[in-house]
């Protein structure tokens, strides 16, 4: 078994959602999946963020750390939320990336974990 | 034939099997190549002398199998169980393990699937499945698609990364997948067969280093077949390639492009038109038409016209409206405005092709052009050939288009 990273991007284009009715099938769409994800043994950790405007910066790379508001790069996109999981092979985290993406309505990207 | 031409040609027959083979027990597409590289080196050496094995694609298989055994010891490469299980079963003498999943298939069609997977980059599909499946060597195919060797060598080493890192498995897909995943793996196959049909029609010198495109498609077109001889989409993909290929000859006249209506029908290759006919007849009776089967069916009934004139356009419409259901794309929609204006007539046909629009486009302008100047529209109908001149982006294509425009 191998693990990779379902990372949910947002475009910071894309309007997000805000009628509650939405949201709230939003939120439980994606807890059937993390649901099955755990049945079927393939659930490592998940979780969603905070805003971008939630993030600090630090950069301890030279003699002294440097905190910074924000994130390290200036782009519209950041990532909103991920999940880490098992599966055998890349077709089986395919597989969970689109059930993952059709629950959570974005866009999910699939990496490979490094071999431990 | 020299004698080492000779191994080389078994060699590239039998390379996909090897290949697929050595990935299958090792588990990793470099191990499986550098062996093969080396047992072909083994052949050319033996074979001149001791004479051809009397089953060379065995002998080689085995000879790879054993050279990257060896070579893992040597190295003491043993981290990765599928290579250590391989060693284990060979050591033990036992027969090779079979593959954790799947009914057993040919090792060939496995690596097919991970060749045009979908994980990666079109390019780098077609450039893994002409190296692995077809044989073809990494200068070879930078020359068939003009770029530079180390640019094909890179995008390769990229690929086979990926493959290995991410895990991309040597499986067959599951049923649910597998349409859409077949789908992918002909699209890579008629995508090297058009690469080397249109660039036949070049006058670059390495015209005919290209046009050997078209052949290695119609090679991995067979083995397809082969492969997954149950899959009505295989075969009418094969049927449009030797239809579309058995064209070719009577393409050209003295370097210059010939149109269907005008080919000499009798330069055709007859052969290749049997095949084509006999697998098209074996679609219609499967009975489960789709977007491969329909091109091969138009290209069937035009093969089929002793003259132009003869051509049944009431079944190409028809075809043609049969395409459009399941692949509703304005390409396929120009098409079907031309198979139209020959059934009622060029006004018919023009009001169809108006509103495509496809301005970007050579073929809409030329069939909007010929429409016009069969409508005696002469000034638009030269507009027209014009705007299809500067939309093509080939020499042959744009000599044929001005002749056109100068006739009228």
């Amino acid at each position: 078994m191998s693990q990779y990273l379902l990372s949910v991007h947002h475009d910071g284009v894309t309007e997000m959602p805000t009628d509650e009715a939405v949201i709230a099938q939003m939120y439980a769409d994606v807890e059937r999946f993390n649901e099955k994800l755990r049945a079927e043994g393939a659930w490592v950790f998940a979780g969603g963020l905070y805003p971008i405007e939630s993030s600090t910066t630090v950069d301890a790379t030279g003699a002294e750390a440097v905190v910074t508001d924000g994130p390290f790069a200036e782009t519209k996109e950041y990532l909103g939320g991920f999940w880490v999981i098992e599966a055998a092979d890349l077709d089986a985290a395919l597989t969970w990336a689109k059930e993952g993406s059709a629950a959570c309505q974005g866009k999910v990207e699939v990496r490979p974990f490094q071999d431990a | 034939m020299t004698a080492q031409a000779q191994v080389e040609g078994v060699f590239r027959e039998e390379y996909a099997r090897i290949v697929a083979s050595l990935v299958r027990r090792f588990g990793d597409i470099d191990i499986a190549e550098e062996a093969a590289a080396e047992a072909l080196l083994r052949a050319l050496e033996k074979w001149p002398v001791d004479g051809t094995p009397p089953n060379p694609g065995g002998w080689l298989t085995t000879t790879a199998g054993n050279l990257a055994i060896d070579r893992l010891r040597r190295e003491g490469r043993r981290g990765d169980k599928h290579r250590q299980a391989a060693m284990e079963a060979e050591r033990r003498g036992a027969p090779e393990p079979t593959p954790p999943t799947g009914p057993v298939t040919d090792d060939r069609l496995r690596l097919v699937f991970t060749c045009c997977h979908p994980a990666l980059a079109t390019e780098a599909r077609v450039a893994l499945t002409l190296r692995l499946i077809a044989g073809l060597t990494v200068p070879e195919i930078a020359r068939a698609f003009l770029v530079p060797e180390t640019t094909l060598a890179q995008r390769l080493t990229r690929a086979k990364k990926k493959i290995k890192d991410a895990k991309i498995p040597y499986r067959v897909p599951e049923t649910a997948d597998l349409p859409t995943r077949r789908t992918a793996v002909l699209a890579v196959v008629f995508l090297v067969f058009n690469e080397g049909y249109v660039a036949s029609a070049t006058e670059e010198g390495d015209a005919p280093i290209r046009a050997d495109l078209c052949a290695e498609a119609i090679r991995l077109g067979r083995l397809l077949r082969e492969l997954m001889p149950q899959d009505p989409e295989v075969a009418g993909l094969l049927a449009l390639m030797l239809l579309t290929e058995a064209r070719r000859s009577a393409r050209f006249v003295d370097d210059a492009l010939v149109s269907l209506d005008d080919q000499d029908r009798t330069a055709w290759d007859r052969a290749l038109i049997a095949e084509g006919h006999a697998l098209v007849r074996e679609c219609l009776a499967r009975n489960q038409p789709g977007h491969y089967q329909l091109m091969a069916a138009i290209n069937a009934v035009h093969t089929d016209a002793a003259t132009a004139d003869a051509t049944d356009w009431g079944q190409v419409a028809t075809l043609y409206n049969q395409l459009y259901a399941v692949s509703p794309t304005p390409v396929v929609a120009l098409n079907r405005s031309i198979a139209i204006a020959e059934l009622d007539g060029p006004a018919v046909g023009l009001a169809l092709l108006e509103p495509l629009q496809l301005t970007g486009y050579q073929p809409w302008h030329a069939a909007r052009a010929d429409l016009l100047r069969r409508l005696e529209r002469f000034d638009e109908a030269r507009a027209a050939y014009d705007a299809a001149i500067e939309a093509s982006g080939n020499l042959a294509e744009r000599a044929w288009l001005a002749e056109r425009r100068d006739r009228l």
